[in-house]
């Protein structure tokens, strides 16, 4: 890709992000927060293409670190949006409300 | 296999999805399917990334993907709700530290004479610099917020006497062997001694901020991480990464400049005010008169049987005692005698944005309960009781007009203005931002004190027998 091609996608994604997050409410940031946090695990591709191509010791080690790295900040991200997403919606019984008094 | 065309347009189709789960997450009905919407468009690009010409290693990649996979999913569900933000900090750090490695290997390919990019040099060299810079600074930065939220290192800002002239040599070090580096050849000392000094930066960054302005930093540092993982793009010539890692710094940096917005503060002065660390000599010039009235929950359950109105205002307090499900069945238990009962969320109660709202969902509290700072401030006038449960600086009434205040200009709570105002609190203490609150001493407040959990459960059954 050229180099003004790169930019361009670069500097059309931050606006896009500017945009949509302006209308989040207050209530969501949190989650917001946790879910763009698993969004930029997204590193995880670079980590693959740096792990799958390694050919000596020393890449291998870091290309395993930064896609293990790659895959808890994914994996743990989405799930812990998940959990705290869950708990917004409205439950037709309290069903597991494990609170003791 | 899939082309090389067939591959990008994959991407693109990640790229979508990542956006429209942003837009998705723009109401609560909503946002679940946004996340595993998103959750989905990565699982695309992870697969379309395998078919990439010259990926091996496919047993390695396997095992970091099972090894990964089992502890991301275990730690994420066994984390208690309040704990959430060292949560988020901690995975925002791996991700910071995955660009970083990326980067560091990344780096001494591009001097390789049979690189198939058309980038030219100096730009390949800019960004991975930048990104091996941005990601060890979100990468120790984020361990440094992860210690203090966890409590393995004290909350409060850790000041030192030259800490900005260290900081700014820090600064103007890295600077420096940026410029070395990006317009020079390839030089591995430079490059590891840039390495450090960014991990060294982060600690610096974070080191005099408080507890209570965790959740900017982590904000600002998710934000730090989206950006290096956009450069990573261009290095790479990904566009899922520089996609993915632009919308994640732009939203990250609006995200943290409302969160500054809403305590009246400009994003350096959160950064570099130490806010809070100049605890000790505002405490002992302050001269409030009054006293300090305690009463046992019995007495204050008295009080609550005979209002008509209560407005319960949660704060950090009561998310460290877990105490949201007792609170939400002290509110049935008022709401069974026809006692109004709302809830007053203030923007930056807590550790996160809506970190409150989150912990009172988890509790089952309905939405139409909870009233932002606009909309219930103007209820407290009419309220019978406002029940503080653990929350301090964000209803500081010296917010308003103490010029002196580190808070001063910060909208809060107007719990003042109710009839009677109940703080339940472990002590006296001074909250995260260290300085007093007058508002413990007003003739209209009554102070309960011990653990809020214990405490509201107390009330809630002192309340049976008022």
């Amino acid at each position: 890709m050229s180099l003004i091609a790169v930019v361009t996608i670069f500097i059309l994604a931050v606006f896009v992000g500017l945009e949509v997050i302006a209308k989040v409410p207050q209530t969501l940031h949190t989650p917001l927060m946790s879910a763009t946090n698993a969004i930029h695990g997204v590193i995880l591709v670079g980590g693959v293409i740096v792990l799958g191509t390694a050919h000596d010791t020393l890449s291998l080690v870091l290309g395993f670190v930064a896609t293990l790295f790659g895959v808890l900040n994914v994996v743990g991200g989405f799930v812990v949006t998940d959990r705290m997403l869950e708990m917004f919606k409205r439950k037709p019984k309290k069903g597991n409300d494990n609170a003791q008094s | 296999m899939l082309s090389r065309e067939a591959i990008d347009v994959i991407y693109l189709l990640t790229a979508v999805s990542f956006m429209l789960a942003l837009k998705l997450m723009n109401g609560p009905k909503t946002a679940r399917t946004g996340n595993w919407l998103a959750a989905g468009g990565m699982t695309l690009a992870l697969a379309a990334t395998f078919f990439l010409p010259g990926i091996g290693n496919f047993q390695w990649i396997a095992l970091a993907f099972v090894i990964g996979s089992f502890f991301g999913v275990w730690s994420a569900r066994r984390v208690q709700m309040t704990a959430m933000p060292q949560m988020v900090a901690l995975f925002n750090g791996l991700g910071g530290g995955a660009v970083a490695l990326v980067a560091l290997v990344e780096y001494p390919g591009l001097f390789s004479p049979n690189s198939e990019s058309v980038m030219p040099l100096g730009v390949r060299l800019t960004t991975t610099i930048l990104s091996l810079l941005i990601g060890c600074v979100s990468f120790s930065g984020s361990m440094i917020a992860f210690a203090k939220l966890q409590e393995l290192m004290t909350g409060r800002p850790i000041v030192y006497p030259g800490q900005k002239v260290v900081n700014f040599i820090v600064f103007v070090s890295a600077v420096v062997l940026m410029v070395l580096l990006a317009t020079g050849g390839m030089a591995p000392g430079l490059f590891f001694g840039l390495l450090a000094l960014a991990l060294v930066m982060g600690v610096v960054f974070v080191l005099p901020i408080g507890g209570a302005d965790m959740p900017v930093v982590i904000s600002l540092l998710n934000s730090f991480t989206g950006c290096a993982a956009g450069l990573a793009g261009f290095v790479l010539g990904n566009t899922a990464l520089l996609i993915g890692g632009g919308l994640v710094g732009a939203s990250g940096l609006i995200l943290t400049l409302d969160m500054c917005k809403a305590m009246n503060r400009s994003l350096s002065n959160v950064v570099f005010g130490a806010f809070g660390a100049v605890t000790a000599g505002a405490l002992e010039a302050s001269s409030h008169t009054g006293t300090v009235r305690s009463y046992s929950v019995e007495d204050a359950a008295i009080i609550f049987g005979s209002a008509n109105s209560v407005i319960i205002v949660p704060g950090y307090g009561m998310a460290v005692a877990q105490a949201q499900h007792v609170v939400k069945e002290l509110a049935a238990k008022l709401q069974e005698r026809d006692i109004d009962v709302r809830y007053a969320i203030h923007p930056v109660a807590g550790r996160m944005p809506g970190h409150m709202n989150v912990l009172l969902a988890e509790a089952d509290v309905p939405y139409e309960q909870l009233f932002d700072l606009e909309e219930i401030n103007p209820m407290f006038a009419e309220a019978d009781v406002a029940l503080v449960i653990g929350a301090n600086d964000v209803v500081n009434p010296a917010a308003r007009y103490d010029k002196a205040s580190p808070i001063y200009g910060m909208p809060i709570l107007d719990v003042d203005k109710a009839r009677t105002v109940i703080v339940c609190k472990r002590g006296m203490n001074p909250g995260f931002a260290g300085i007093e609150n007058e508002l413990f001493l007003l003739p209209n407040t009554i102070m309960v004190f011990g653990n809020a959990k214990t405490t509201i459960a107390k009330l809630s059954s002192a309340l049976d027998s008022v």
